[in-house]
């Protein structure tokens, strides 16, 4: 899908922002979206792992997206949503700012990543996307999840 | 794999089930038609499947089976060599299904021996009646069958199966045989979804018939969308508590029963019937009956009993051993059951029944039950416990040593009482789901064991407790008991600089907080209040410090995320009634965390006697650092010191210018750590007590520092009496204490009494260990009971000796070793005929049934734990007694 140029192929993106940053996840990967709710934390656990919850009977391993991504702590004001996803069998919740409108785009948009992309960033983006006067960035989500893979990034 | 292949497999493991348990039966009743029948018509179908889906080699081997049992119906006698033959049959054809079910085609190779013996014994003796080509008594329909609806694309009509039945003719035999019976009955489920007519055609005997298969995913899944119904539930329960008056009161009452009922209905599903693990039991004890020469009975009550499968799986393996066992040791033989006046037929009876929230399972005979004299012997040489424990212990406490780890591999136990192979690992597997095992045994009435196991795996109940705000489940299995402590309670928690121990009946706890463990929040002291969850680990006691307790909780165990399983602090999460998700602490964790060796105090000794022997664990060493005379810290083995006081220096006396106290009830000698060590004038004096068998000294230090953790790492050559030499710890230099040197001091006789150094001659011992510190700390030890110590640092210098052609008594070594370790020296020593004959005994800070089983094999006559300075004694004592003997 990144660099199918020649067909004018749709994908949808679920949008959200997470440190001010416009993120897109491909719709197909994201299994619901919801307000996390009596996240229980985890001690021992991997700092971007936020703690676990029940959703609908299964547990959730909630991932903060800002620690994940080193993009700053989260203003405790605003309450995080949740992007459940399902990779490798279990379930996730990625924790977002925001979440925005479903975009349909066309895959040509879709650019590999440019050189100057923040290097946070850029570790678990599949591409990006220009829109008007900002960039969506594509979320690799299993980039996102497989956390050893970036140690040398971290 | 194919989906039919799939099926097959399936179906046909079950029905050469059914045939083993049938044709055991049918031996015992040859001439209930009935049953033969039905195992015809099994094995018949077997036969024609195999012949449809092209399978040659299963399907001579059912012909050859199908065509003896053809025989047996046209009144051949059933002999038991017959029976044998094909249950040898079928046995082979198991195996042929399991290289089937790996690599999805009949292993190379052929049969003709079992097809050869069969069709001698099928020809042998000639049948009595000419072979009929169709008996009167087979049953079946041959209506054509139709299906209920249209064939899927793979599937095959009943009617062109049935055509195949009857047209496999079976592989022309070796020698000339009738063809039996032709196939007149209906196969059984010959492909994915089975008519009903099938079942009912089947007759008796198959209650499994009624059932169809699911999927374990489709279990799990709805076994969590009723979790999630439950919850739904119990929110809506709540609003409507808030709202008396609402109309929907009514109809929720009605949701919430059914809701109950569809969970209980849900779990249930994961049950099976204890039934289908004693499937092959008839067949093993008529085969041990048959090899060991004893007529033996086995009853079976409430087979139906369900079970969770994953546990059913777990003890099955147990419960065969444990019934192999009772046949093999526990019954005698009929000439001595006719002597002692029982009936010649022993009964080994198999039973389960629910109790409470658990499933009982027992495994009885009616043999000579155990000799707990041996026992009590043997529990005595290994320094289980010492003769004083013994004399307190009842019978029922004594019998229970067998399920010690290692108990059973003196040769003595098993040739004489002949009882305890592999307890212990029977145990561990009972262990490992949950579950509790106990015996029973009254001497010549029998003996039988008792296991208790939960319900489900999935299901375990757990102490929830809470500390910094967060909540945590503990599996009560683990947990012992609950104390609360505060500072004017009868249990205090007590404080050596760092470490925190409880002071519980006398004995020593190590305490943890939950909070530092988990890493909730800075370090803080112990706090002066609180609870203490009393958990035992193997032999391992402690105590975890929480802030609260609530309650106790049936909980769900789920599996932890991938993320988060490399934290060893917890084995599983699980949702709480109220919806929150909580972490349950896994407290073999915990213990790995403490790192105690709980092992050799005697008041540890004898509260875990039948748990002990030596589980200890870690590589680093606990040591009790403490003050006395000079300024350099000075440090013991914590494993040594039996316990800490503080006494009053007022009641100090000085008696034959010795110094002593009262201590509980009796004078106990003080002996001071070194010349310089004043006794205090007043305030407290702070004392270590070591204390064996019943007597007690009290070392005289200036004050006791801390207790460490830490890997020993011995420079040798102290100066001064009683020190072994210095090593490193926490950055100091620290004198390690000899602990040996102290205890003469206070007693003479403190290493000679109970006989331990009888043998006028002294008898020369091979000492081989790396480590310098327990070179010179149990030379002395050694001496004392009477051995010629010559002690090596390595299992090279050892061998170099023994060539030599130095001899000595018994070889007492380390097992972890560099370069060469104990094993390679025991098999180098084994290995040399010269000195092969001679006792080894292993040293180890760390046994598990692996390594003991490991020892055993590389011919270790003994295995005794490093710090256990009386089991070593007593090992040596027998090893070399029986020198003595077999001289």
């Amino acid at each position: 899908m990144i660099k199918n140029e020649t067909t004018e192929q749709l994908t949808e993106y679920v949008t959200v922002v997470i440190g001010a940053q416009l993120f897109g996840l491909p719709i197909a990967r994201v299994q619901d979206v919801f307000v996390p709710d009596r996240l229980t934390r985890v001690p021992l656990a991997p700092p971007e792992v936020a703690g676990i919850l029940n959703l609908r009977g299964r547990i959730v391993t909630a991932i903060d997206m800002r620690r994940r991504l080193d993009l700053g702590k989260r203003d405790d004001a605003q309450p995080p949503m949740a992007i459940g996803i399902e990779y490798r069998g279990e379930s996730y919740g990625l924790l977002v700012d925001t979440v925005g409108e479903v975009m349909k785009l066309p895959n040509r948009a879709c650019e590999i990543r440019p050189a100057n992309l923040d290097p946070r960033i850029a570790r678990v983006a599949s591409g990006v996307i220009r829109l008007d006067g900002q960039l969506l960035v594509v979320l690799d989500v299993d980039r996102v999840l497989d956390m050893k893979n970036d140690a040398v990034a971290a | 794999m194919d989906d039919l292949l799939r099926e097959f497999l399936t179906e046909t493991n079950e029905s050469l089930d059914v045939v083993d348990v049938e044709l055991v039966r049918f031996e015992q009743e040859p001439n209930n038609a009935k049953i033969l029948d039905n195992i015809f018509r099994l094995v018949h179908t077997i036969k024609g499947t195999c012949g449809f889906l092209n399978l040659p080699r299963l399907e001579t081997l059912a012909h050859a089976a199908e065509s003896l049992m053809g025989k047996f119906r046209d009144g051949m006698p059933v002999t038991s060599d017959a029976v044998t033959l094909i249950l040898f049959t079928l046995d082979r054809v198991k195996e042929i299904l399991a290289e089937l079910e790996r690599h999805q085609r009949e292993p190379d190779g052929n049969d003709q021996d079992l097809i050869r013996s069969l069709d001698q014994m099928s020809q042998r003796v000639a049948p009595v009646k000419p072979a009929p080509m169709a008996s009167a008594k087979t049953v079946g329909t041959l209506a054509p069958q139709t299906l209920e609806r249209a064939l899927r694309p793979g599937e095959v009509s009943l009617d062109d199966l049935e055509r195949a039945f009857r047209e496999a003719p079976g592989p022309a035999p070796a020698t000339p045989v009738v063809a039996p019976a032709k196939p007149v009955v209906a196969p059984a489920k010959p492909a994915p979804e089975p008519t009903e007519k099938d079942d009912d055609d089947r007759g008796e005997g198959r209650i499994a018939n009624q059932s169809i298969r699911v999927s374990l995913e489709t279990l799990e899944t709805l076994m969590t969308m009723v979790s999630e119904l439950v919850l739904t539930r119990n929110q809506l329960l709540d609003i409507v508590r808030r709202h008396p008056e609402s109309e929907f009161k009514v109809p929720l009452q009605r949701l919430s029963n059914v809701t109950a009922e569809l969970q209980e209905g849900v779990m249930k599903t994961r049950m099976q019937p204890i039934g289908n693990a004693w499937q092959k039991m008839p067949r093993i004890v008529r085969d041990l009956s048959a090899e060991l020469g004893k007529d033996i009975e086995l009853e079976m009550h409430g087979a139906d009993t369900e079970l969770d499968r994953q546990v059913l799986e777990r003890i099955k393996d147990p419960l065969t051993h444990m019934v192999r066992n009772s046949a093999d040791h526990g019954l005698e033989t009929p000439a001595e059951r006719r002597a002692a006046g029982k009936p010649e037929i022993g009964t080994i009876r198999l039973s389960a029944y629910h109790e409470g929230g658990h499933i009982i399972i027992v495994v009885a005979d009616d043999g000579r039950g155990l000799n707990t004299e041996r026992i009590r012997e043997k529990a005595l040489l290994a320094g289980l416990a010492t003769e004083a424990e013994l004399d307190k212990m009842t019978e029922a406490q004594i019998q229970k040593f067998i399920f010690v780890p290692g108990f059973s591999t003196a040769t003595k136990i098993t040739s004489v009482s002949g009882r305890g192979v592999g307890m212990d690992v029977v145990r561990n597997n009972i262990d490992q789901i949950g579950g509790s095992i106990d015996v029973n045994s009254i001497k010549d009435e029998g003996l039988s064991f008792i296991i208790k196991i939960p319900l489900t795996l999935a299901i375990i109940s757990a102490l929830i407790v809470e500390t910094d705000g967060d909540r945590f489940a503990i599996p009560q299995l683990s947990v012992i008991e609950l104390v609360r402590v505060h500072a004017k309670s009868e249990h205090r928690i007590e404080r050596i600089k760092d470490a925190a121990v409880l002071r519980l009946r006398n004995k020593l706890l190590p305490l943890v907080r939950l909070k530092t463990l988990l890493k909730l929040g800075a370090d803080e002291a112990m706090p002066e209040k609180g609870f203490i969850v009393v958990t035992q680990v193997g032999a391992q006691t402690f105590g975890i410090v929480v802030d609260g307790v609530f309650h106790t909780e049936e909980i769900v165990v789920k599996p932890m995320s991938s993320k988060l399983r490399h934290i060893g602090m917890f084995s599983g999460n699980t949702i709480l009634g109220d919806g929150s998700v909580i972490m349950i602490v896994d407290p073999n964790g915990v213990a790995q965390e403490i790192g105690t060796s709980a092992t050799s105090s005697a008041h540890a000794r004898a509260e875990t006697a039948a748990d002990a022997a030596g589980k200890a664990v870690v590589d680093t060493t606990s040591l009790l650092v403490f003050r006395a005379g000079s300024p350099v810290p000075k440090a013991v083995p914590l494993a040594l010191v039996t316990r800490l006081e503080e006494v009053d220096c007022r009641k100090i006396e000085l008696s034959n210018g010795r110094h002593m106290i009262q201590y509980r009830g009796q004078l106990m000698p003080l002996v001071r750590a070194n010349d310089d060590v004043r006794i205090k004038a007043d305030g407290a004096q702070p004392l270590l007590v070591f204390a064996d068998d019943g007597r007690a000294m009290g070392l005289v230090v200036d004050e006791i520092i801390d207790i460490v953790n830490e890997r020993l790492d011995i420079q040798v050559g102290g100066d001064g009496a009683g020190v072994l030499g210095s090593a490193v710890i926490r950055g100091q230099a620290t004198e390690i204490l000899d602990v040996g040197h102290f205890l003469p001091l206070a007693y003479e006789d403190w290493f000679r009494r109970k006989d331990m150094s009888v043998d006028a001659a002294a008898r020369t011992l091979l000492f081989v260990d790396d480590s310098a510190f327990f070179r010179n700390m149990l030379s002395p030890v050694l001496k004392a009971a009477g051995y010629e110590v010559t002690t090596v640092p390595d299992a090279q210098s050892a061998l170099a000796l023994l060539k030599s052609g130095r001899r000595f008594d018994v070889l007492v070594t380390d097992i972890d070793m560099p370069g060469m370790d104990g094993f390679a020296l025991a098999e180098a020593v084994r290995g040399d005929t010269r000195v092969a004959e001679m006792p080894i005994i292993a040293l180890s800070s760390y046994s598990s049934p692996e390594t003991i089983e490991r020892g055993r094999q590389v011919g270790f006559h003994d295995y005794v734990a490093k710090f256990d300075r009386q089991s070593l004694v007593a090992a040596l004592k027998e090893q070399t007694a029986s020198l003595t003997r077999a001289a």
